[in-house]
């Protein structure tokens, strides 16, 4: 099946938010802008507003203006909706300002200057804070987390060689094309007035509770609806709360529509990015290359805020010890505060950043212990019916060694491998290389968190027999709505034709939980199979499910019989059977199902200007059964590139904890001259529990290439680097002088 | 803001004459980049030059080729004769930006941004061009290598306009340009260089380098190192020459450490087996 | 001199001056905003929103429009430069052709994509310049965030109508 709204995209026609006209809803809109801080901490002294312009004529709304608590409903609510008098991070809001003539708008938030007197902020992670610094409890440390599996200091005692080291991964930039748009108007409703915001996001319930919480009103009196959007990435799971806030707080005060549209550098500025990441390994091998101990920290940069640290920090922690079996595992983390921009939820959530550390000391180990890349992780892949670090015990089918085995196959490993070594020989400055990567994704929320979040869809039957699927669930190019519609129309034995996917608009849909944790198809997906299954029962007799045209028409038949009436069929999260995890000794079934993988990198590098080129790339994914092989590949392709940026180029600047290379001339993204074309190639083992079979894709693609290209420049170098982005800066400073 | 929208040079340099403080506008590339954040460039005066036809033309010469001032990338890469008498301009003209900028973007326009990341300006130094600025007084032509005095500075007075780019046709035997960004394309130059050797004659060597001065320039400690003969074995051998002819500083996209090593490495293998005494 | 002359409106509106171009094969006349760059034109006065603003620093390309034949980036180009000239967007490229790239997934958010789409369709009109050019560097001004470019160049290779290049 082809993307629904493929076309439409492709021939211009798909309206964006800040593509419509200021007509209809928008009549009268003005633009919103946001006032900023230009310190990293300290106490606003004061806000003054240049005297070139007479603000009668601008709305301007300060933290005094919140209904409600001055707060971003998320895990913990740390983080304010308008800094109170005091700023913890460079570009965070201080207040905003609206106005019709948007040039005016931005001379006019220009001449405001917000002045603050400095505390000392802390910027860089890895350093214990001075008293002066403490932020947070007598540490600033967000959360502390910690798996353990077995006795590794008994283990230590008895290994061959220990192996030791420490990685770095940098922040990344998710750079969606299409920046943070939000609108906001008020209607009228049976309660009162209803505050409406509508725009670009991932999570439509996470901005109604965060509306909710800061304006004081109920889910009557707040509406949420999801315009199309044009790339999220994680980028907009928690940010665009803060932004419908300010969006729904100027519309309040100016009762008018209001447009806050980003451009590139201000999203770049104040929207949240990848954790920065410090993972330390110490591992002890036996004399064959078997793992016998994996002693691991990971420490993560929270940033300013709480925000979605916690959990990102999780997910983190339960991937650090990759695919790989061993009987004991320590895992020690933290996340700390820092007076950096908050970092937030990206494609990955915490699993690129430990895996990373892992699969490069995996080829540490392996040369430690003079095996191949690829034999010391076929020594140690999991087998089912062992155990993960949370003693998971393994299941589902997939053979990891053989699709290690066909990756090395498809790629031409071998073959690459002695060609590059002659090459290296003969050429005066390229170095060839090949590098591998064996990694795992959990499937869905951590532990309990599918549990927790107890997600909802609902099917509509329509008066035309078409069957309407009503989740929250996002499109924001990942493919949701075509492969929703693919499923449903499945269950159904409709065609696509007689399947609607209604607008996620929190007046309509329930909550299918948020758009992230590769959750959408293989969670949300199987509960629009049950719901279409309710449906179908509802309508059937004793029990029997309708298929095909007979539920077609039985819904048809319905309507006529009760004219006016809504028809649906529901259906709640049940989770999967002996899924247990206890997330206080994190020990269990951390996901109900992983997605496997394995990444084979061919690179070249220029030792005159230790610039890496990535000349073939293979992905070998199992992500349980294909629901659309265009969109899945498409998802793999695009996860790759994602991560060879952030590999290799996606270096951030930082001034005083905010971005200084804010613009996409100076954060550096691949361009198709950059990328060779991505091999991707399915390995398919159906997943019982999840929609159409099918496990995440959405993530799995982001976990491997940086390690993989790692270690492929160390084939290709001898330089053995350890963090990431691998700048031509930095890669020269680790090959000899004079290349 | 203001602009004006002259139909001819004459009209142009009259404008310019009358006021000063008007800033010309040829592709726009570089000026118009974020422009509804600066708000402050929307209140002064411009002036169009880019239906000024005349200014438009390339012309073959018999020992000279003239590049009108608003002479694009993309019109350099279409002419089938700069590929073979100049092939540094076509290298250079295929890695700025990508297409969009190309097709948009003056080689003028390079000159007189004045970015010492310029790719146009390297190549056209190698090639000893000159640049003609017309005013209402008249015509002059300096050498590019003359042209800038500074960071950003340049002999070009506010009356002035770059009228034309002319470089002498001249046998050369070897020539090459390297572009280093951080990706292949759409980067901006982390450093450059241009290097011709003219056939037979007297001082045969050109070298031009980018971003690693405040203004793009060329090199006389390597070119002088390069026709002195005394031997080249190793990259660093160029170490002293290139601490005598640029400056490189660290900034956001590179460090200076960074650049002098691979200025010293492009210089060595480019010329290694092409000048006799680089081995 | 005057009707080369473009003040100000904020100091005078009623002094606008009008351009003519040729947008999408129709002949448009439009009073001047001299601080207003081709895409907002577009965008917000002329009512064709296909072109997108993705970075207003002409990085990105989704504001990608045909001037006179060329790819150009509109938020690059104040709108009084296109006088007499003509410019292509998005909006005048059939749906219907789009099928190859529909069907090798060269969309997936669509923000890139009408800016790739207008760059794509270029070079399949001037099919020749692929002799000297690769297709991913002449695609290299369109940044795409979601494909990994391989759906919009293997779409490309299909609109074109070459067989899908190999893989080396
Ligand atoms: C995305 C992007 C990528 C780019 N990539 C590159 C790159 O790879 N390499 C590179 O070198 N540059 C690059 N540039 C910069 C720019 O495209 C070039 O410098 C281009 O040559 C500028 O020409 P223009 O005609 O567009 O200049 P304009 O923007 O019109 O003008 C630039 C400056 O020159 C002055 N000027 C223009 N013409 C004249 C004249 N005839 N007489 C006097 N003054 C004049 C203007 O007043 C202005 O100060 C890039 C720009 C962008 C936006
Ligand atoms: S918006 Fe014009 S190039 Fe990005
Ligand atoms: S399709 Fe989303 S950026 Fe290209």
């Amino acid at each position: 099946m082809q993307r629904l709204e493929g076309l439409s995209k492709l021939s211009g026609a798909e309206r964006y938010l800040d593509d419509e006209p200021l007509e209809g809803t928008l009549k009268g809109c003005l633009w919103g802008m946001t006032v900023r801080s230009p310190a990293s901490r300290g106490k606003i002294r004061q806000i003054s507003y240049g005297s070139d312009f007479d603000w009668s004529h601008f709305v301007v709304v300060e933290p005094r203006d919140i209904p409600g608590p001055n707060e971003t409903y998320l895990i913990e609510n740390d983080q304010p909706v308008l800094a109170p008098g005091y700023v913890r991070h460079m570009h965070e809001a201080v207040a905003l300002v609206a106005h019709e003539d948007r040039n005016l708008l931005r001379r006019a938030v220009a001449s405001i200057q917000v002045e603050i007197d400095p505390d000392p902020p802390v910027l860089d992670f890895r350093i214990a804070p001075r008293p002066d610094q403490i932020q947070r409890g007598t540490d600033n440390i967000i959360k502390r987390l910690q798996i353990k599996k077995g006795d590794v200091h008994a283990a230590f005692a008895n290994a061959y060689k220990i192996v030791e080291g420490e990685y770095e991964t940098g922040a990344q930039e998710h750079v969606y094309i299409e920046n943070n748009a939000m609108s906001a108007w008020m209607e009228e409703g049976p309660n009162g007035d209803v505050v409406v915001v509508r725009g670009s996001m991932q999570c439509p319930y996470y901005v109604l509770n965060a509306l909710k919480h800061a304006l004081q009103r109920d889910e009557t009196r707040v509406r949420v609806i999801q315009a199309p959007t044009g790339g999220g990435f994680g980028g907009k799971e928690d940010y665009p709360s803060t932004i419908a806030l300010h969006c729904a707080l100027l519309a309040l005060k100016a009762r008018r529509p209001v447009k806050i549209i980003y451009d590139r550098s201000e999203d770049m500025a104040a929207t949240p990015k990848r954790h920065p990441s410090l993972v330390r390994h110490k591992t002890a091998v036996a004399k064959d290359g078997r793992l016998l101990a994996q002693h691991i920290e990971v420490i993560l940069d929270g940033g300013a805020y709480v925000t979605l640290s916690p959990v990102v920090l999780s997910r983190g922690i339960i991937h650090a010890a990759g695919p790989y079996f061993c009987e004991n595992v320590l895992i020690e983390s933290k996340a700390v505060l820092t007076n950096c921009v908050p970092y937030g939820a990206f494609r990955g959530f915490g699993a690129p950043q430990t895996i990373f550390a892992c699969e490069r000391q995996m080829d540490r180990i392996a040369h430690a212990v003079g095996l191949e890349p690829v034999e010391v992780r076929r020594i140690n892949l999991l087998r089912d019916g062992q155990t993960t670090s949370t003693q998971q015990i393994v299941s589902g089918g997939t053979d990891r060694h053989a699709l290690l085995d066909s990756a090395v196959r498809a790629s031409d490993y071998d073959k690459h491998k002695r060609e590059s070594e002659a090459f290296n020989k003969t050429h005066p400055y390229l170095r060839r290389g090949i590098g591998v990567a064996t990694v795992l994704h959990g499937a869905g929320f951590t532990g309990n968190g599918e549990v927790y979040l107890n997600s909802k869809v609902d099917v509509g039957g329509r008066s035309d027999g078409k069957i309407e699927v009503l989740a929250a669930s996002t499109e924001m190019g990942q493919g949701t709505n075509t492969a929703f519609t693919a499923i449903a129309a499945e269950a159904a034995g409709l065609n696509a034709t007689d399947i609607v996917i209604g607008v996620p608009d929190t007046f309509r849909v329930p909550n299918s939980g948020p758009t992230v944790a590769s959750r959408t198809v293989m969670v949300v997906g199987k509960l629009i199979e049950r719901a279409i299954d309710d449906l179908a029962v509802q309508l059937g007799q004793n029990g029997k499910p309708l298929r095909g045209s007979a539920l077609k028409a039985a819904i048809s038949d319905w309507h006529k019989k009760n004219p006016g009436k809504e028809l649906k069929g529901r259906a709640t999260y049940a989770p999967p059977p002996n899924v247990k995890f206890d997330d206080k000794n994190y020990v269990g079934d951390a996901y109900a199902t992983y997605a496997w993988g394995v990444c084979i990198a061919h690179v070249e590098v220029d030792l005159r200007t230790a610039a890496i080129r990535v000349l073939d790339f293979t992905a070998m994914q199992d992500i349980g059964k294909v629901i659309n092989p265009v969109l899945a590949k498409g998802q793999v392709q695009g996860g790759v590139v994602q991560a060879i940026g952030w590999a290799l180029s996606e270096e951030f600047k930082f001034k005083d904890g905010g971005m200084l290379n804010n613009t996409l001339t100076n954060y550096i993204i691949p361009t198709s001259d950059d990328v060779p074309p991505i091999r991707v190639i399915f390995h398919e083992t159906p997943y019982p529990f999840g929609g159409g079979g099918a496990k995440g894709v959405g993530e799995l693609p982001m976990d491997g290439p940086a390690p993989a290209i790692l270690s492929a420049v160390a084939h290709a170098t001898g330089a053995d680097a350890k963090a990431i982005p691998l700048t031509p800066e930095k890669l020269l400073s680790l090959l000899p002088q004079n290349c | 803001m203001n602009v004006f929208m002259p139909n001819t040079l004459a009209e142009a340099c009259d404008l310019c004459a009358k006021q000063p403080d008007l800033i010309p506008l040829a592709g726009a590339t570089d000026l118009l980049v974020h422009w509804p954040l600066r708000q402050s460039e929307h209140d002064k005066s411009y002036l169009d030059l880019s239906k000024l036809r005349e200014l438009r033309k390339i012309t073959w010469a018999a020992d000279s080729l003239t590049l009108g001032a608003l002479t694009t990338y993309w019109d350099v890469l279409q002419d089938s004769r700069a590929k073979s008498e100049f092939p540094l301009l076509c290298e250079s003209a295929r890695q700025v930006g990508a297409i969009q900028i190309q097709s948009r973007g003056t080689w003028a326009g390079n000159i007189a941004n004045g970015s010492p990341a310029a790719d146009g300006v390297p190549v056209l130094m190698a090639y000893d061009a000159s640049v003609t600025l017309t005013s209402k007084s008249g015509a002059r032509s300096v050498p590019l290598h003359e042209y800038y005095t500074g960071y950003r500075k340049s002999v070009r007075r506010t009356d002035e306009l770059i009228s034309t780019i002319t470089m002498p046709l001249r046998k050369y035997d070897f020539s090459v340009f390297h572009k280093v960004g951080a990706r292949r394309a759409q980067a901006i130059t982390k450093i450059g260089l241009a290097v011709t050797r003219e056939a037979s004659a007297a001082a045969p060597w050109r070298v031009v380098a980018n971003s690693v001065a405040a203004t793009v320039k060329r090199c006389p400690a390597i070119e002088q190192l390069l026709q002195s003969a005394s031997p080249i074995r190793k990259p660093d051998d160029f170490s002293s020459a290139i601490a005598a002819d640029v400056t490189p500083i660290d900034d956001i996209r590179s460090t200076a450490d960074y650049r002098r090593t691979v200025l010293a490495r492009l210089l060595y293998h480019s010329l290694n087996g092409v000048c006799p005494s680089v081995t | 001199m005057q009707e080369h002359f473009i003040p100000s409106p904020i100091h005078d509106r009623s002094a606008a001056v009008s351009i003519r171009f040729n947008l999408n094969g129709r002949d448009v006349d439009i009073p001047i905003d001299p601080t207003e760059r081709l895409l907002d034109t577009l965008r917000y006065r002329l009512k064709l929103p296909g072109s997108k603003e993705g970075c207003g620093e002409g990085e990105c390309g989704a504001c990608t429009v045909i001037i006179d034949d060329l790819p150009a980036n509109a938020c690059l180009i104040p709108t009084f430069q296109v006088r007499g000239c003509k410019v292509r967007t998005i909006e005048s490229i059939p749906a219907s052709s789009l099928q190859p790239m529909l069907e090798a997934g060269a969309t997936q958010c669509g923000a890139c994509t009408p800016g790739v789409v207008v760059t794509a369709n270029w070079i399949k009109e001037h099919s020749d310049v692929l002799a000297s050019n690769t297709m991913r560097a002449l695609m290299a001004g369109n940044l795409c965030r979601c494909t990994g470019y391989d759906g919009i160049i293997d779409g490309l290779e299909k609109w074109i109508g070459k067989p899908p290049g190999g893989r080396s």
